[in-house]
């Protein structure tokens, strides 16, 4: 598998990093080299293994259901670029 | 019962389709605060005040998950008789919106908590089984307001890392009405065990409703279209109507049908294309970093099995055994756990046959005309099983105990009580009534010798003329054996 410049833009855009169209011919050369890396361990045949999700041999840590967090609007609030006294602001989405 | 047939199909120029339906329920786990988060999740706060700096992803905020949705999760797929998974992994499914403020949900993917289960549903045509596919843990998004400003849209994260189960279904479903038990048993199950409150209105259980269609007879699946975010039972039997329709109409045509995600306009009663969402399918999950695998021990989930409620199909079984009830009362009866303990409060202390017509009846027309939940009833269960034993043992007729129910709703009172103040005990003394009858045979002799030369119907005449002289109070059993019995002499 490789990556072309469609696809590169599309991923950039669903990241929501701009890239300037300058860069995307070099930025395709580069990731594209690490894609060979990857091509290079799937040589290696895993189809019995099952995908490792953690080096920890340990079990989730979990907390009581209590409440003790919230009630800190003003600092949530600090930096949006845009936002009221109770909500932040943003442009208007339309469905 | 007579068992009708199904018979939910679209009928087109070209012949009958069967239209197959998936449901994705979102339902908010019952829980003091948020799945990742110490924040509160109670409903209708200040906006953005039950917010905590993981819940608004400010940068370097790790989740810690709470235990109790965990218990709440392994509850309602043991409830749904489902397979608990040992072994689940949370993933973080990506996605841009403005009140996703990680820019991500975390969710889970290839290993749910809970496997595979199945909902029973019953419809006039019998039982139907309702295969679920899986239930697994994830976080609730935040709230986008659009209608406050006319150029900008407001964000409340309140809702931000509430936990979610969603309850995905097979393609079991074929028609409105099956969504409508099906959803209606779900819900019912989740509220007996306590894990979700399913209350509509405020968003605590929506649902994604996939509907495909395809020629009666046809094994293959059609294309489906997912109809996004649905928040009532109505809304998804319109959309499902809508939607199942206009695909018949495009394959008739013959034109294809695009998978994509739709969304129900309330107001037009139509389902449209949502293309801000093209790029949603592409949410390149991948296991959350910073969340280890959830390992369960076995004895968590026998110790929560064993600690689970008679749900509402043992209930329904006992009800029937128990009580003798048939299986529509049975049902009736325990589709929620208030109605089904205050059906056995009465029980025992009544006819248990009569409680529940009087219950199914006069009680439940009351509440609804009130829009009240049996919990607020005027009418307590003790006085309520007193009524039905005072009809029972004859001590007041049918009729006057409609009146005396009145009484007891506007009042509160005991009807005991009622029935000796205002003197409404049923006349059952033969010796009075048989005077009264004679009273009337001596007034309308004309009536008799029509009655004794075949005119029969005449005989509603003398019970008519017995209620009237009685106020109503005579009882209507012993009445008419004593008529049939005079007025043949």
């Amino acid at each position: 598998m490789s990556l072309d410049k469609e696809k590169i833009k599309h991923v950039a855009k669903l990241a929501r990093i701009s890239v300037n169209e300058a860069k995307v011919d070099s930025l395709t050369k580069d990731l594209n080299s690490i894609f060979k890396f990857i091509e290079q361990l799937n040589e290696l045949d895993t189809s019995n293994v099952e995908p490792l999700t953690s080096i920890l041999n340990e079990s989730l840590r979990t907390r009581k259901d209590l409440i003790n967090d919230g009630k800190i609007r003003d600092k949530i609030l600090q930096n949006s670029p845009k936002k009221n006294d109770e909500f932040f602001v943003v442009p208007k989405v339309v469905e | 019962m007579s068992k009708e047939k199904f018979d939910y199909f679209i009928n087109g120029e070209k012949g009958k389709y069967e239209v197959v339906i998936g449901l994705e329920v979102h339902a908010q786990i019952l829980s003091n605060s948020k799945l990742f988060s110490g924040s509160s999740t109670k409903f209708g706060g200040d906006p953005n005040n039950q917010v905590s700096l993981i819940d608004s992803a400010f940068p370097g905020m790790l989740p810690v998950i709470n235990e109790e949705c965990v218990k709440q999760a392994v509850r309602t797929g043991l409830g749904l008789n489902a397979k608990i998974n040992n072994f689940s992994v949370f993933d973080r499914k990506n996605y841009f919106y403005a009140d996703l403020p990680q820019g991500y949900q975390i969710s889970q993917y290839k290993n749910p908590i809970v496997g595979e289960g199945k909902v029973l549903l019953d419809m006039p045509y019998g039982s139907k089984e309702i295969g679920i596919e899986r239930l697994h843990l994830e976080q609730d998004a935040g709230k986008s307001i659009h209608d406050m400003d006319p150029s900008n849209t407001y964000v409340d994260l309140n809702r931000s890392g509430i936990a979610l189960m969603e309850i995905v279904s097979k393609p079991d479903l074929r028609s409105p009405e099956e969504v409508n038990v099906y959803i209606k048993k779900l819900r019912s199950i989740m509220r007996y065990l306590g894990t979700c409150d399913g209350n509509m209105q405020e968003g605590s259980l929506r649902a994604d409703v996939n509907v495909s269609v395809r020629k009666e007879g046809d094994k293959n699946f059609g294309t489906r279209c997912e109809i996004k975010n649905v928040n009532s039972i109505k809304f998804m039997q319109m959309a499902i109507e809508y939607e199942a329709t206009r695909q018949v109409e495009l394959i008739e045509n013959g034109k294809g049908i695009d998978q994509e995600t739709r969304l129900f306009d309330t107001k037009k009663n139509e389902t449209r294309s949502m293309r801000s969402k093209e790029d949603a399918h592409d949410y390149r999950y991948f296991p959350d970093p910073d969340l280890l695998p959830l390992k369960l021990e076995q004895k968590l989930i026998d110790d929560l099995k064993k600690s689970l409620p008679e749900l509402p199909d043992k209930k329904k079984e006992r009800f029937i055994k128990e009580y003798g009830l048939n299986a529509y009362e049975a049902n009736v009866l325990v589709s929620e756990k208030e109605i089904s303990d205050y059906y056995e409060e009465v029980a025992k202390l009544s006819d248990k046959k009569l409680a529940a017509t009087w219950m199914m009846g006069d009680l439940f027309a009351m509440l609804n005309d009130r829009g009240l939940d049996i919990s607020k009833s005027p009418i307590s269960a003790k006085h309520f099983a007193e009524l039905v034993q005072s009809i029972k043992s004859g001590e007041i007729s049918g009729r006057i105990a409609k009146e005396v129910f009145e009484i007891m709703v506007e009042s509160g009172e005991n009807p005991k009580k009622i029935i000796e103040s205002k003197g409404m005990k049923q006349q059952s003394d033969p010796k009075e009534l048989e005077k009264m009858i004679n009273e009337i045979i001596s007034k309308n002799k004309d009536k008799v010798d029509q009655y004794k030369a075949g005119k029969e119907k005449l005989f509603g005449f003398f019970v008519g003329q017995v209620m009237k002289l009685s106020g109503g109070k005579a009882n209507p059993q012993l009445t008419n054996e004593i008529l049939k019995k005079l007025l043949k002499n």
